[in-house]
């Protein structure tokens, strides 16, 4: 695997044709079919829900989405999800819950959307609701970093079991801009941040946040779509089988234990 | 505002309260009066972020730094917040040492740390323990915005989960006082880990059937509403204080237009179903008091924890 800067990498995952949710998902699942709404207030498009077959066996899916053409981002908001559309995540989890599905959480956003309409319906507590409801949720929940994981938007769809990033994804607590621009007042030091903040798949796996790399074809996804749908579908085989394998309780506690062992500090 | 002015409100004010003025007039209304003309120690008065009203100290601080023209809760220190929750002498700190590290080596942060400890007295931006507000124990948690902005890094994520852990162990209630600008950017990923943590810890106290109150507080914003602080049984904020998950400014980028000034207000929240009710700071104790009461919780004698 070849080390590219974390600056290169922010260049690669906005290439244009890098590929989305829609793109992977009939190269690696069967017979998807989309489910909508939260039942509360709407529907989003920026997460889209579903069940579909992986190996002939019922999975459901959760994916944030980006356009790939102007049309698109305007209908799915540049994958930046409303409290709705995290509703709609939980409720689609729950639903696999009940029937024992897998969970898959495809991760791709900027973050969740900052907006008069978001804060009025609750955009903090849909993603607090999804951290907790998801740590206690008895079947496996495996989330990919595609590109972009942006925050808390994103981690609203990666308390799991395993997190996975594609090779160049980026997983941040906030994006390298917005570093840039809170702590120095200068959004135009981006470059300068993405290197210093640690958000590659490798300082991930370094800190226990992230469990796997899934590689990428040289140059980037984009250069071979159906090569890393393939490398994800491997990565996934092997996971699923293994979460399958383990009982619910034991599933529950080392989720638990993910999540508590994080955090560098002294006493 | 100059001198002149702000000296000319504060007598026109007091003129205008002339019947209950001699209560009120204070040592620094007189020393400023005396003085016209000397520069006058800033903190000697209180100007409300909120109405702009302008109010000796002395009195505001009375007033449980409450803002007596607005009702707005201002920010407390940790320790002025526990004075007024805890019975006294009856808290006892948890995990009193601990410290962040520095995960992405982020320049300078652990100079920066260690001045807010002196100046703060706390070693990160939460005090959590175990103590009894009106006779009835409980483990509690203030957040302090004056350390960092209250945001949350590890030592707040580990702390938080803890005292969680521990009342699940003991059976206990946890009252949390929030204020936070979210993620506290320096430690990286880690701090957006805590976010999970703390929702982790909460879900299974949660499950072991314990109550949890949440007092949101000013200002609690960030990845602190989405996870611990929108989690609670209760749900409890000051008035006039700001919750909200995205920044004021950042929608107000996003957006190109002025946001209406009660947006992200208490009131905000609780028009738009986020909290249970809004609560005055002089009715707290007695409303934590009674919920718990509420939750079958038995009181002791106040004052007494046993460790
Ligand atoms: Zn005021």
């Amino acid at each position: 695997m070849s080390r590219i800067s974390a600056t290169e990498r922010l260049a690669l995952i906005r290439v244009k044709n890098r590929p989305t949710v829609n793109d992977y998902i009939p190269l690696i699942f069967d017979g998807f079919i989309e489910m909508h709404g939260d039942r509360h207030y709407g529907d989003d498009a920026a997460i889209l829900g579903g069940i579909a077959t992986f190996y002939s066996m019922p999975v459901t899916i959760l994916a944030q989405v980006k356009g790939r053409d102007v049309e698109e981002n305007k209908r799915t908001n540049f994958a930046m999800p409303h409290p709705e559309g995290y509703r709609k995540a939980l409720r689609l989890a729950k639903q696999a819950e009940k029937f024992n599905r897998p969970v898959i959480c495809l991760v791709d956003t900027p973050g969740a959307f900052c907006g008069i309409e978001a804060e009025e319906r609750g955009q903090g507590e849909a993603i607090a609701r999804n951290l907790m409801e998801f740590m206690t949720l008895k079947t496996p929940v495996i989330s990919i970093v595609l590109g972009e994981g942006g925050s808390g938007g994103a981690l609203a769809l990666a308390v799991c079991d395993e997190l996975a990033m594609l090779e160049n994804a980026l997983y941040s607590v906030i994006s390298p801009r917005g570093f840039a621009s809170i702590l120095w007042k200068d959004p135009s030091r981006e470059k300068e941040a993405a290197e210093l903040m640690k958000i590659t798949s490798e300082d991930l796996l370094n800190f226990g946040v992230c469990e796997k790399i899934i590689s990428e074809p040289a140059g980037g996804a984009h250069n071979d779509c159906q090569l890393t749908a393939d490398n994800i579908s491997e990565y996934l085989f092997d996971a699923i089988k293994r979460l399958c394998r383990t009982d619910a309780e034991t599933l529950l506690k080392n989720r638990y234990q993910k999540f508590r062992k994080i955090g560098m500090f002294t006493e | 505002m100059g001198l002149e002015d702000l000296l000319k409100k504060v007598k026109d004010r007091f003129d205008d309260e002339a019947e209950v003025a001699p209560a009120l007039r204070s040592a620094a209304y007189n020393k400023a009066e005396s003085e016209k003309g000397v520069k006058i120690p800033e903190d000697l008065f209180f100007k409300c972020p909120r109405c702009l009203t302008t109010s000796y100290k002395e009195d505001f601080e009375k007033n449980r730094k409450v803002c007596a023209n607005c009702n707005y809760h201002a920010r407390l220190t940790w320790r002025e917040r526990l004075n007024l929750t805890a019975d006294r002498n009856s808290f006892s700190e948890f995990d009193a040492n601990m410290e962040s590290q520095n995960p992405i080596d982020y320049p300078e942060y652990a100079d920066k740390l260690q001045k807010l400890r002196k100046a703060c007295d706390m070693r990160d931006a939460v005090i959590t323990g175990e103590c009894t507000i009106r006779g009835y124990k409980a483990v509690i948690g203030i957040m302090d915005s004056n350390f960092m902005m209250a945001s949350m890094g590890s030592v707040v994520g580990e702390k938080i989960t803890r005292a969680f852990e521990y009342a699940t162990k003991n059976k206990m209630p946890v009252i949390l006082f929030t204020a936070s600008g979210g993620a506290r950017m320096q430690e990286g990923i880690i701090s957006l880990m805590q976010m999970a943590k703390t929702s982790g810890a909460i879900a299974k106290f949660s499950d072991a059937g314990q109550l949890y109150i949440t007092v949101l507080t000013d200002p609690t914003t960030g990845g602190v509403t989405a996870s611990f602080a929108s989690l609670g049984d209760v749900i409890i904020a000051e008035p006039k204080v700001l919750i909200g998950f995205a920044g004021r400014r950042v929608i107000q980028d996003t957006i190109k237009q002025k946001l209406p000034d009660e947006f992200q207000s208490a009131e905000f929240l609780l028009e738009n179903g986020f909290v249970d009710l809004i609560c005055e700071r002089r009715r707290m104790r007695s409303y934590l008091a009674r919920i718990m009461r509420m939750h079958n919780y038995e009181k002791i004698e106040e004052g007494r924890v046993n460790k």
